[in-house]
């Protein structure tokens, strides 16, 4: 078990109101599983997604990873499980605009306290399993979305996490980009890397080998999507 | 660390505009300072060096009433002898001294006079030959006394600049005959001091100090004293040492052979030295105080330039809120952002504080060009520039790195 949100519910306080955003919210992954959470917008994934990825606590209830339960870890063990334990990948890739592909990769292992040496050459060999090699010392600038968001997939696979959180991954690019992004997912889930996406979109949560789904804060599955089915 | 100092580089250089103007309140703080610290130091170096021994070390010896000159015109002092040759031979022959003059010396001549125009309060010296290699006089009029002068009782003066200017206003003085208590002594010269020994006047204190008492000075050969005043009159002493630092020592030991002539239990005369030192240092401490006003106001360009560095480090945090967010959630904790964001505004202005040094010494040798003042670069002064630069740095930097270590990663990400 990897994960496990045990009645997790989270309210957020607005002025003298608390608006709920989760409410008694159930979910378990395991190793090596691809699970997609599908919601529309202000359905609370995002509020999931940062309670999963150590930006947020919830309210009530216990959320584990990889055994450890995070409530009322302190903003320092926070960190510290974001780095060892969590990668996130964004829509919108949030890579450093003026360091190059290969030093964007190895930022997080800087927090890790690796010597610069090393955190280069771990950062190319991560690069190159993206299949970007040839774009190490590009800038953001001038990549294209789809190298952009595998440069972020690099980022994140780089200090091997336990689980790979992505927030609608997909989100910034076109079609035939995100297939590919899609593709890179099922390479690294037949790896065993354990990945929940969190989209809005039906057709790329079928790149998911289970869906669950959310509305207004109420989580339902995941169910396994069918091998027909799955894309 | 080597990491953060990468990003701060990174960060300042991709704004290279805006990091200047940023840093330039530091550097206008610390350009002023190094150029008042610099000019203060060398108008301190010179005025150690002009008051010192003008020049060439040279310590003045005189016969001293209760710790005030003695002037000969109050009557030849009681149980004071005239100085022996042996005593003479004796003061030359210090270790660390290079030369000895003996001389006599009147404060203030009554009446001199040279055609239709009077002199008064002119001080007279009554000099042997050494006198005014010793105390660096040359002629720039005339000629000084030849050797035989002193020997043939011939009565000429030499005149220094400014009783040549009274008495013969607007013409040469050479030649000329002057009246000295009704006796008449022929001009062969006007002297003034070389150029070395000459002090520099850039303050009203330095003009008061050099100017004030000096109504002109008569110089007779030794030799023709008696003419005018008495024979067997007490003699001061002018000995140059071979070093600045040897002066105090070598004043001290010819004062002790010169009171050999002081007969025991006259507790009204001694022979003292001038401690040129101790009054070196008043004149520093006088412009040190006018100095440090100066660097105060310069203090409160450092100030405002502090305050500009915090107003663009905070808009800085607030450009990066995503890239704070974004390093935050990629395992940073609030130590590592803080130390980013402070190693960045600390190198700001310590490239500032390298600038304004660099900026400092170009601004104190222009001065020193201008004004004719020296300056001197204090190499500790640069240290605690730059030092203290950094410092600022680091100070106005605090409050934009807690904001940003402190920022949440969630509304950090959020805003794009």
């Amino acid at each position: 078990m990897i994960l496990r949100l045990e009645d997790v519910s989270k309210r957020y306080k607005q002025g003298a109101l608390e608006v709920p955003a989760l409410s008694h919210v159930n979910f378990e992954m395991n190793e090596g599983d691809y699970t997609a959470v599908m919601g529309p917008s202000g359905s609370g994934k995002s509020t999931l997604m940062n309670l999963i990825g150590c930006l947020d606590q919830a309210t009530d209830g216990e959320i584990y990873l990889d055994g450890r339960p995070l409530c009322r870890c302190s903003d320092d063990e926070l960190a510290e499980i974001r780095l060892n334990k969590i990668g996130f990948i964004f829509q919108s890739f949030q890579l450093l605009p003026y360091e190059n592909a290969v030093e964007n990769v190895a930022l997080p292992l800087t927090y890790a306290g690796i010597p610069r040496g090393e955190r280069l050459r771990r950062a190319k060999a991560m690069l190159d399993r993206v299949g970007l090699s040839d774009r190490a010392g590009f800038y953001p600038n001038q990549l294209s979305g789809g190298q952009k968001q595998r440069v972020a997939i690099a980022r994140a696979m780089i200090n091997h996490p336990k689980i790979l959180l992505a927030d609608e991954p997909t989100g910034a690019l076109d079609s035939a980009s995100g297939v590919q992004i899609m593709d890179l997912f099922r390479e690294l889930n037949e790896e065993a890397v354990t990945i929940l996406m969190i989209t809005h979109d039906a057709a790329i949560a079928r790149h998911a080998g289970k869906i669950a789904t959310i509305r207004d804060g109420i989580l339902t599955g995941p169910d396994p999507v069918e091998t027909e089915a799955r894309l | 660390m080597g990491e953060n100092i990468r990003f701060a580089m990174r960060g300042i250089w991709s704004h290279k505009m805006r990091s200047f103007l940023t840093m330039l309140g530091v550097i206008i703080g610390i350009a002023s300072i190094i150029a008042i610290v610099s000019t203060i130091k060398g108008t301190n170096d010179q005025i150690m060096k002009n008051l010192i021994g003008a020049g060439n070390n040279a310590v003045t010896v005189s016969l001293c009433q209760g710790g005030d000159a003695y002037d000969m015109s109050m009557g030849t002092p009681q149980g004071v002898s005239p100085l022996s040759d042996d005593q003479k031979e004796q003061i030359r022959s210090i270790s660390g001294a290079e030369d000895a003059s003996f001389y006599y010396s009147r404060s203030y001549l009554d009446s001199v006079r040279c055609g239709t125009q009077s002199l008064d309060m002119a001080s007279a010296r009554g000099i042997d030959s050494h006198y005014l290699s010793s105390s660096g006089y040359e002629a720039y009029q005339g000629r000084p006394f030849a050797e035989s002068d002193f020997t043939s009782a011939r009565k000429i003066v030499l005149l220094d600049q400014t009783a040549a200017e009274s008495l013969c206003p607007g013409e040469s003085a050479v030649g000329k005959v002057i009246e000295v208590s009704g006796e008449p002594f022929t001009v062969v010269g006007v002297i003034r001091r070389a150029d070395a020994f000459r002090p520099v006047i850039n303050s009203y204190q330095d003009y008061y100090l050099y100017n004030q008492q000096n109504y002109g000075t008569i110089f007779f050969p030794d030799s023709v004293w008696p003419v005018l005043f008495q024979f067997d009159e007490p003699e001061n002493c002018m000995i140059r040492a071979e070093e600045t630092k040897k002066m105090s020592r070598v004043g001290k030991e010819a004062a002790e052979i010169m009171n050999q002539s002081v007969q025991s239990g006259n507790d009204a005369f001694s022979y003292q030295a001038e401690d040129l030192v101790e009054k070196a240092r008043d004149q520093q401490n006088l412009s040190k105080s006018t100095n440090n006003l100066l660097i105060w106001i310069a203090s409160i360009a450092l100030l405002v330039g502090g305050i500009g560095v915090m107003n663009i480090m905070l808009v800085s945090v607030t450009e990066r809120t995503s890239e704070i967010g974004l390093k935050k959630a990629l395992g940073a904790k609030k130590k590592t952002i803080l130390m980013q964001f402070l190693t960045e505004s600390a190198m700001l202005t310590s490239i500032g504080g390298v600038l304004g040094v660099i900026a400092g010494i170009v601004l104190a040798k222009v001065i020193s060009v201008m004004s004719g003042t020296p300056a001197a670069i204090s190499v500790p002064a640069i240290i605690i520039g730059v030092a203290f630069s950094m410092l600022i740095g680091i100070v106005f930097g605090l409050l934009p790195s807690l904001k940003a270590a402190n920022l949440n990663p969630i509304d950090a990400l959020r805003r794009e």
